[in-house]
């Protein structure tokens, strides 16, 4: 991962310090705690919304603060607490440790439930605790709180590039030297009749509820919920303390379309555009990368531009790749961690997860796509995308510890 | 309404919003020492009591509180 990224070339850039993933937390609907979301992604694909059946945080509130966190900041708790306990004795200037979690709406719930107050008792009952419930960087302030982390802290609302980006941006504190650890990641919480009513309106939901991304029958996302983090160190320093390491961030990149709020540009151009600058950032050749977690959310749209952007840069039918979304629907800001999760794991376990739900392949996509089983794959440079309404492009690069 | 239904009725808002075991709440009891409860808790109470005794309390009027006595006699006051 690069700290200073010279001229477009790469003439002039300066390498950053290197930075590896040594704690991993998730909460999602297919499981909580990296073992069973794990077992989860190798499961049977449910139907319907995927909702997280069994939130359960009061091992880190108190029964009267537990009411005045949403249930995003819950998810992002509960997905930090358990990566930085996995990571071990840190040990860490705590004025060093930066935390970025990002979200695509914030608390929703929390806005909702207040709206309903206004309207039906009055402003003079609306909750003092709405404001620091539903602002989208409470999930970051609540991980900094906790741990005591006195870093740059920061929420990246890039909608379902917001994991990704989030993930890249505390990275980057690592690397360019600003901290030496940063906890990366992201949470969603948008089940909700306000925010499902907005999807479906939109005719971004799947009318059959069935996630099935690259199918030639997809019909849009199913809609999922959650949270995932990463521990993000300076390699050295990890290697020092004897900490185990899933895997290397060797590059990122976060680019926009500008193009169109919600389509993405034809023949997926941002994607490329973004790809390429990762592959850049982590100074590697398309060739290098064996395995793709895709962005593959089982809409029409996405999908095709996805697949078309892949075989640009990567030529056909390019890395083994993968949508865990079949599986854990599409969890929007919380997609990109839940994936750098189920990336890490993949490392971890030599085994690329299949994309579930997927039965006929599209024709139109001529990608390599892991299917029915999981595949073996023997660890080598992967890459992460998301993408998100607005425009947003992420990709993230990991390579083997 | 007598003084100990009233005061049961209060009872029940302060466990509620605060969280707080019944045997806690006491007319001494003092809200930051006793219960744990800051200034956005205290308006949180004073919501739910504004609901359950149907009267209102004007936020000025909270200054000074620092009891479950003072903030009973302030409800009581209402009634």
């Amino acid at each position: 991962m690069l700290a200073v990224q010279g001229s477009p070339d790469g003439g002039g850039s300066i390498p950053g310090r290197r930075v590896v993933i040594t704690g991993i937390g998730v909460i999602a609907p297919c499981g909580t705690g990296a073992d069973e979301f794990w077992s989860g992604l190798l499961g049977p694909a449910p139907t319907g919304p995927r909702r997280v059946e069994h939130l359960d945080a009061t091992g880190l509130y108190g029964p009267k603060d537990i009411r005045r966190v949403d249930r995003f900041t819950q998810f992002a708790a509960v997905a930090a607490a358990e990566a930085v306990k996995d990571a071990g004795a840190i040990d860490a200037d705590p004025d060093r440790v930066g935390v970025v979690m990002g979200t695509g709406i914030g608390g929703l719930e929390t806005f909702e439930a207040q709206m309903h107050v206004l309207i039906e008792k009055g402003e003079r009952r609306v909750s003092p605790f709405l404001v620091p419930m539903m602002m989208g960087n409470r999930a970051a302030a609540d991980v900094s709180m906790r741990h005591g982390f006195r870093g740059p802290c920061e929420a990246t609302v890039t909608a379902c590039a917001a994991g990704t980006h989030s993930i890249a941006n505390a990275a980057r504190l690592v690397a360019t030297g600003r901290c030496d650890v940063a906890v990366g990641g992201s949470a969603e919480a948008a089940i909700t009749p306000l925010g499902v009513a907005g999807f479906s309106n939109m005719t971004a939901l799947s009318s059959s509820g069935i996630s099935r991304p690259f199918d030639v029958r997809r019909d849009g996302f199913v809609i999922g919920e959650g949270g995932g983090a990463l521990v993000l160190e300076e390699r050295e320093r990890a290697q020092a303390r004897g900490a185990h390491i899933y895997a290397e961030v060797l590059g990122a990149a976060n680019t926009a379309d500008a193009y169109d709020v919600v389509a993405p540009a034809p023949e997926g151009r941002g994607a490329v555009a973004c790809m390429l600058q990762a592959l850049a950032d982590a100074q590697l050749r398309p060739e290098d990368v064996t395995h793709i977690n895709a962005h593959g959310t089982s809409t029409p749209l996405n999908d095709e531009a996805e697949a078309t952007a892949v075989v640009t840069v990567f030529g056909a039918p390019g890395p083994a790749l993968t949508s865990i979304k079949g599986i854990t629907g599409h969890s929007l800001a919380a997609s990109g961690s839940l994936e750098a999760v189920a990336l890490a794991l993949t490392y971890e376990h030599g085994l690329i997860p299949p994309t579930a739900g997927l039965e006929e392949l599209d024709p139109k996509v001529e990608i390599d796509v892991v299917r029915d089983g999981p595949r073996p794959w023997t660890p080598g440079p992967a890459m992460s995308n998301s993408f998100g309404f607005g425009g947003h492009n992420g990709a993230l690069v990991f390579g083997p510890a | 309404m007598d003084n100990a239904e009233a005061f049961d009725k209060f009872k029940e808002c302060a466990v509620e919003v605060l969280q707080v075991a019944p045997e806690q709440v006491t007319p001494e009891a003092r809200f930051a020492d006793d219960l744990d409860a800051d200034s956005l808790d205290l308006v949180e109470l004073v919501m739910a009591l504004e609901e359950k005794f149907d009267i209102n309390v004007d936020e000025s009027e909270l200054e000074g509180v620092e009891t479950i006595a003072q903030a009973f006699d302030l409800v009581t006051s209402k009634l």
